[in-house]
């Protein structure tokens, strides 16, 4: 589903502030697969993800998706068929546009006219019906600003948004990182099904150890630009959690952050 | 009020007020909903009255609307293009187009810097002879401007849902997030700025027929001028409820606006002290959620204060 051909980025070449993000990468994901992705910061998780979706332009290597070589594509149109959601929950969403407004533009994501009105009854009631599968009340709020909704609702708005007309690829940029861990846990949870449901191919990236091993089929750790380890099947079903930070540990040749380790358990 | 101001007065602040309102509505859609401070407002509003009234000499008054509202979209394009292709700054872009305007407005009045329209066929002279001799006689000016504002204000409500119009307003909202659905922002900033402009100019098109004369001075201050208006209109809806309502609410402060300037004539103020009061206002206007906001503040901080006088951390808690 998705290539990335020995691909290379780096920022401010020739300075003080030279920074190889990405160094000769490559990565094969297969139709429906559910990759997990580790890494400290800095080591390129998030570049990787601003170089598939045309946030800027790689310096060499080829990026195919669907077997569509997207290299050169400009970012709004690779849009089409790539859904994202950040960290940051403001990122997403408009919010001075109501939720209904907001799941209205995703919707008529290259459908019909642009001057066909964005919401009539039918449209209006579809999508009070995709929000109301998630039973958090939202579908009742859809004439409020999405400014006035928390984090967390407005991350399943986002996420709503990303897979209404499903995308070919997902990516979940640490997207419950800045919510509460019961919060975090819905919005997991409202992910699984619209991945399952959808069979979408999906690359989150995570900085909680045991969800990296628990969720999606394969997981990958990334370090200075580079892929460090990939796995997946049995080899990761046999994986415990202590296993992953010592081979982290080793790798990296350094102790690793104390608290973050607290926060995995 | 009696005193301040006569129905004659009041009618002609109105007349002007629903004129002006179409700029006002310009500003509604390329300020407050796609973000941008489009500073080409005050050439572009000439460059309508010039276009029209040139337009208008020659005997075609419907044309000179259309031929207005058509300068408008180019010049809107030009600012655009500036922003979306060559990556210049929104307010830079308008500077630019504003300054090369001028000329193109001398040229669009045949090298000349005023142009009079007396004694020609304009839109009001046309509603002036329809309404001969009924009830409404009086008020053929304000008929036109109703017209055309009502007719500007029901089209751009109805753009604005439109799944383009959303775009726009999402382009204004979060850019970031118009990408992420597949939309090129450089395309919905064109359309924004190409409607806007058009109104713009339709607005410097009316005003010229309206007194019936063009002058290459007649758009200086507009964008302080519309954005007056723009702003008592948003305080006033204090930008809640539906688009619908906020538009009307801008031709309201529009009107408004006009009001007050007719006061302040009648006042004695000098006609030249009319660009400073509008300066002041739109001043006014901008600071006041922010003073109100200072002051609230300033209350709290003083209650805590005297908290802190009158007793220890431990009785506090």
């Amino acid at each position: 589903m998705l290539t990335l051909k020995h691909v290379s980025k780096t920022f401010h070449p020739g300075t003080v502030n030279e920074k190889r993000a990405l160094q000769d990468l490559s990565l094969k994901l297969d139709d429906g697969e559910f990759v997990t992705i580790i890494g400290s910061n800095g080591a390129g998780k998030s570049t990787m993800f601003n170089a598939i979706c045309g946030t800027f332009l790689i310096d060499s290597g080829a990026i195919f998706l669907d077997g569509k070589n997207i290299t050169a594509m400009p970012e709004y149109k690779r849009s089409s068929s790539i859904g994202r959601v950040f960290q940051d929950p403001m990122k997403g969403t408009a919010p001075n546009m109501t939720i209904e407004e907001n799941l209205a533009l995703a919707h008529a994501k290259g459908s019909r006219g642009p001057l066909a009105f964005a919401i009539n009854k039918k449209e209006s009631a579809y999508l009070r019906d995709c929000l109301a599968e998630f039973g958090m009340g939202l579908e009742d709020r859809m004439k409020t600003k999405v400014g006035l909704l928390s984090g967390g609702q407005r991350q399943v708005v986002t996420l709503l948004m990303c897979t209404i007309v499903p995308p070919k690829l997902l990516l979940l940029d640490e997207h419950t990182a800045a919510l509460d861990p019961a919060t975090a846990q819905k919005v997991m949870e409202i992910t699984n099904l619209l991945v399952e449901r959808h069979h979408l191919t999906t690359m989150m990236i995570t900085h909680n150890m045991s969800a990296a091993l628990t969720t999606g089929t394969r997981t990958i750790m990334m370090d200075d630009g580079q892929i460090l380890f990939d796995m997946s099947g049995k080899e990761r079903e046999d994986m415990t959690l202590d296993e992953l930070l010592k081979m982290y540990s080793a790798k990296k040749n350094q102790t690793f952050d104390t608290d973050r380790m607290l926060m995995t358990e | 009020m009696g005193s301040l101001l006569t129905l004659g007065t009041l009618q002609t602040a109105v007349e002007l007020g629903v004129i002006y309102s179409l700029v006002a509505l310009a500003l509604f859609l390329s300020y407050s909903m796609l973000n941008v401070c489009d500073l080409s407002t005050d050439g572009c509003f000439i460059l309508g009255c010039a276009v029209g009234a040139s337009v208008a000499l020659t005997g075609h008054p419907i044309l000179a609307i259309f031929a207005a509202m058509g300068a408008g979209i180019a010049s809107g394009f030009i600012t655009a293009t500036l922003q979306t292709r060559f990556g210049i700054e929104s307010i830079l872009a308008g500077i630019i187009v504003n300054t090369g305007l001028y000329t193109i407005n001398i040229f669009a009045m045949g090298n000349r810097s005023n142009l009079s329209l007396n004694g020609t066929d304009t839109v009001f002279t046309m509603m002036k002879s329809a309404l001969e001799n009924t009830p409404l006689a009086p008020y053929y000016k304000l008929m036109v401007g109703v017209l055309f504002a009502g007719a500007a204000a029901v089209l751009l409500i109805l753009f604005l849902r439109t799944r383009l119009g959303l775009s726009i307003r999402a382009t204004g909202d979060n850019v970031d997030m118009v990408r992420a659905s597949s939309i090129n922002p450089a395309h919905t900033i064109t359309v924004g700025l190409c409607f806007s402009n058009a109104m713009t100019a339709l607005g410097g098109c009316l005003l010229g027929e309206y007194q019936k004369s063009c002058d290459i001075n007649v758009g200086t201050g507009m964008v302080t001028i519309a954005l007056a208006a723009l702003i008592i209109g948003e305080t006033l809806s204090r930008s809640r409820g539906s688009i619908a309502r906020r538009v009307v609410f801008v031709i309201i402060g529009s009107c408004l606006y006009r009001i007050v300037m007719a006061i302040a004539m009648r006042l004695n103020m000098p006609a030249s002290a009319l660009k400073l009061v509008s300066a002041i206002i739109v001043a006014v206007a901008i600071a006041m959620p922010h003073l109100k906001q200072s002051f609230g503040d300033h209350q709290k901080k003083r209650a805590a204060m005297r908290i802190a006088e009158n007793e220890t951390e431990e009785s506090v808690c």
